[in-house]
This record gives C-alpha cells, sequence and structure tokens, in this order.
C-alpha cells in the first residue's frame, strides 16, 4: 500500500498526489544584509532522522499546501495542519 | 587471489588517523594513506558490517560521462583507476564493459546529449552521439518505440561504460589495506566527536575513547547525524533510493542501457540476473524498506524498453539512502573544525567515485592541503554561489 496522507480537505490520499515541499526550515528571516542567517536558512538542512516537520502541496487534489510532521523512518504521520 | 579475512585487532587507545564509515569510501582512503602516503596507524570505524550501506546496495555501473568540467576531470580519474584496481589489489572484480548508451526520448534530451557527447570529448572521455538508427544497431534489443509511448531519437553512447562486482571493491580494498596494517573494526559505532577550541581531538564509541590525529567522515546517508556532532549543519537531504532484479536469465543485454526521460537504467549481472534501477524516492527518509509504487511504475518502464522482460519473474528488491546536495555534486573536504574532515554528498553515484574519492581524501588527510580535484567541491561553496551542477547527468544513477 502506499503511504497515505491525511489532507484536511479530501481526506486520506496516496503520497503521489503531493509534491514534497521539503522540511521547514527552523530560522527565521534574516535582518536585512545578513548574509549568515539567509546562507543557513536556503542551504543548510537539519535532514532529521525522526519526527520532522514538512510541508507538502496537494498537486492533484485540492491544491493547497499542508504542513505536517512526518517521522523519516516509519513515515507515521501527525500534526497535520 | 589471496584468501580475504579480516584479522581481529585490540582496538587501540589512538591512531593517526581515524576513519568513520566502512563503506568503500572509507576502505579506499585508508588504503591509500598506507599505500600512497606511508600513513599506517589507521583504523576504519564501521557500525554494521563493511561494504554494508551504499558500497553493497547500488547497481555497479562505472562511467566517465559526466557534464560539467569538473566532473568530468573528477570522474575520469576515478574511472581510470577502476580500470587496474583489481591488479592493483590483486583482487578478482569481474569488471566487465559493456558500453552505456543514455538514451534520448524527446528534442531536450536530444540536445542535452547531444552537447553531453561534445563536452565529454572536449575532455578526452569516450562518448559519441548516435542517431536512432545507430542505437538500434548497437542495441538491437531494445523497443524502439518504448511501448509505442516515447520514440527513442538518439543516444550519448559511452563504449567504455562498464559494470564492477561491488562487494569485491570493498572487500578488496579491506584486504589490501589490512595487508598495510590498517586496522579495520566493525560493530564499532561513532556516538560523539571529541572537540576543544575548535580542534577535533577523537571520537567517542560504544567501545571508548579513540584519540585521532584526524578523523574523517565517510558516512553515506547518515552523515547528517555524524556532523551534528561538530555541530555541523550540511546542506544534504536524505533519500532512499530503490533497485530490483529480475531472476536469472541467459545472456541476452550486453550494453547498459539508461533512459533520463524514463528515470531508469537497466544492465545484466555476471549472474545473469537484469538488474533495474531507477531515480531517487521523490520524498526525503532513512527508511530502507522497498515499495510497491516503486516496483511497478519501474518495472512496467523496464518493459517499455525490453518486451521480452514481461516474461521475467522479480527475484529481490532492496533499498539504499543516499545523501543529496542541492547541485548532485558530492562534498568533500575540510570544515570549520580543525582535523575533522568530510567526504560526502555522494549522492546517487557515490560507487563511481570510491578510488578517486579515496586517493585524494588521504592526500587531503596526508598533507592537509587540499587537491585541485577536490577544491571546487568544497563545503561551503553555496555560500559562494559556487554550485557545480550535475543533476542534468542524473536522471537516473
Amino acid at each position: 500500500m502506499a503511504l497515505m496522507f491525511p489532507c484536511p480537505q479530501c481526506g486520506s490520499r496516496p503520497f503521489t498526489e503531493f509534491w514534497c515541499g521539503g522540511e521547514l526550515p527552523d530560522g527565521g528571516h534574516g535582518a536585512a544584509g545578513d548574509i549568515e542567517a539567509d546562507y543557513a536558512r536556503v542551504w543548510l538542512k537539519r535532514n532529521v532522522c525522526g519526527d520532522q516537520p514538512e510541508r507538502w502541496f496537494h498537486h492533484a487534489g485540492c491544491r493547497r499546501w499542508i504542513s505536517l510532521t512526518r517521522h523519516t523512518v516509519t513515515n507515521l504521520i501527525h500534526d497535520v495542519v | 587471489m589471496p584468501k580475504v579475512h579480516l584479522r581481529s585487532h585490540t582496538l587501540e587507545p589512538s591512531y593517526d588517523v581515524v576513519i568513520i564509515g566502512g563503506g568503500g569510501h572509507g576502505l579506499a582512503t585508508a588504503y591509500y594513506l598506507a599505500k600512497e602516503f606511508g600513513v599506517r596507524r589507521v583504523v576504519v570505524l564501521e557500525r554494521a558490517y563493511i561494504g554494508s550501506g551504499g558500497t553493497g546496495r547500488n547497481t555497479t555501473v562505472l562511467r566517465a560521462n559526466y557534464k560539467t568540467p569538473e566532473t568530468i576531470r573528477f570522474y575520469k580519474k576515478s574511472f581510470d583507476l577502476y580500470a587496474t584496481l583489481a591488479q592493483d589489489l590483486d583482487y578478482n572484480m569481474l569488471r566487465s564493459e559493456r558500453g552505456l548508451l543514455w538514451l534520448a526520448h524527446s528534442e531536450p534530451q536530444l540536445r542535452n546529449q547531444r552537447e553531453r557527447a561534445l563536452q565529454n570529448q572536449h575532455f578526452g572521455v569516450n562518448t559519441v552521439f548516435l542517431g536512432a538508427e545507430q542505437v538500434h544497431e548497437v542495441c538491437p534489443q531494445l523497443d524502439m518505440t518504448a511501448g509505442s509511448k516515447r520514440p527513442i531519437l538518439g543516444a550519448a553512447y559511452h563504449p567504455p561504460g562498464a559494470i564492477i562486482r561491488h562487494d569485491a571493491v570493498a572487500w578488496g580494498y579491506a584486504a589490501a589495506a589490512e595487508r598495510l596494517g590498517v586496522q579495520i573494526h566493525q560493530g564499532v559505532e561513532v556516538t560523539g566527536l571529541r572537540i576543544e577550541g575548535a580542534r577535533c581531538l577523537g571520537v567517542e564509541t560504544n567501545r571508548g575513547f579513540i584519540g585521532a590525529g584526524a578523523v574523517l567522515s565517510a558516512v553515506g546517508g547518515y552523515v547528517t547525524q555524524i556532523a551534528e556532532m561538530a555541530r555541523i549543519r550540511l546542506p544534504i537531504v536524505t533519500h532512499p533510493l530503490q533497485a530490483f532484479v529480475t531472476e536469472a536469465y541467459k545472456p541476452v543485454l550486453d550494453r547498459i542501457v539508461a533512459s533520463a526521460d524514463l528515470h531508469i537504467y537497466i544492465s545484466q549481472s555476471a549472474r545473469g540476473e537484469l538488474l533495474v534501477g531507477a531515480e531517487i524516492d521523490p520524498y526525503s527518509s532513512y527508511a530502507t524498506r522497498s515499495t510497491f509504487p516503486f516496483l511497478a511504475s519501474c518495472a512496467s518502464r523496464a518493459i517499455d524498453l525490453f518486451p521480452f522482460m514481461a516474461r521475467l519473474r522479480i527475484l529481490r528488491q532492496w533499498t539504499g539512502v543516499c545523501d543529496m546536495t542541492p547541485d548532485y555534486s558530492p562534498l568533500m573536504g575540510l570544515t570549520a573544525v580543525d582535523r575533522f574532515c568530510i567526504s560526502s554528498g555522494w549522492g546517487t553515484w557515490g560507487f563511481k567515485a570510491i578510488p578517486a574519492s579515496g586517493i585524494l581524501m588521504a592526500e587531503l588527510l596526508a598533507s592537509g592541503k587540499v587537491p585541485p580535484l577536490m577544491a571546487p567541491f568544497a563545503l561551503d561553496r553555496f555560500r559562494w554561489d559556487r554550485a557545480v551542477p550535475e543533476r542534468a547527468s542524473a536522471g537516473t544513477h
């Protein structure tokens, strides 16, 4: 069985209907000209082995972004917004 | 051929170089440190067994037909070292030159493959562009209509493309390194790095502290966890990469066939299995589970190219985890922590890089200077907008 996502609009749908938008960055925007903060936010990844906050886009459904926490080993999903 | 078994050693309190990760990269670095640079107090620490990660899970293709000058030079060195590796290590690796076809089913891919052939020739790599008729001559087994879906329009043909026995590469390097005095410890897991004043003094393990003149992380998909121990964040996301083999079949496919449009590549192993691989899974994960959606879609694309495969049974499917960088090029070199180096970001083609990566990392560890071939792949290149974009030559492996 494919990995299923609980979309708040469409219900439980297979992952092939979604695009993965990657992990949520933990730092905010840097102050103007703060190159270090911007560099870290754009390029450097936490790449968590465990529960990871992520964004997914339901391209073959409601076409909305959803935020959720997915375990990167077990694929268990919770905290869907 | 010498008998291979790892000797058991007593773990010493310190070494000149501690290498984390007993895959091809770690073992090759240890071998070249001892062989080329005379550094023999070297230990390789592997938490499972040697070659248990990407080295034992890849699809064994060797090639040098990349796209950017930096990468072509690097992989050409690796390819050339592989050519004589069996003799150098005195270990049979069943290397077999097959010729690699990189198919184009669309106008953009035709342009891409034509450009690739010219770029390769410029750097002395043997790649030629073939039209559809010549593709049929080189590999008459192909369905030139690709299941009536995506007709094959041409291909970049890389005649030296080869396959090699992947476990033998790990074991060959391990045995040769041991003969030169390198110690290899399996079942030793690194749990931390001891860092004082921005300088790495050694590693904490499940067997206690081990001091080191220098530490190298030669870890693949799990490199983020090692880098975290030094408070280093990397531009790496871990993705699974899957592959499968069919039951053994009579010799039927003498080429390696890859298609960037269909995201698939196929070869036949020495045992007769047809080996099929594809692109990385579309989301990050550390799981080495295989999935049915992958198997179904990959098998259907394989049958589009080779209709006879519809009658073959699938024998085995497996997964490895890859450390993917944004530009698909490796991250290797010095870090902000003195005496701590990283070789990672090998993504989906680390196996092809093993000899070059090993000899260059050995040079860096022995001399402290970054060799010119390694310099473009510096860990902080994104800070300076110096990406080495190789994604165009990926598509598949």
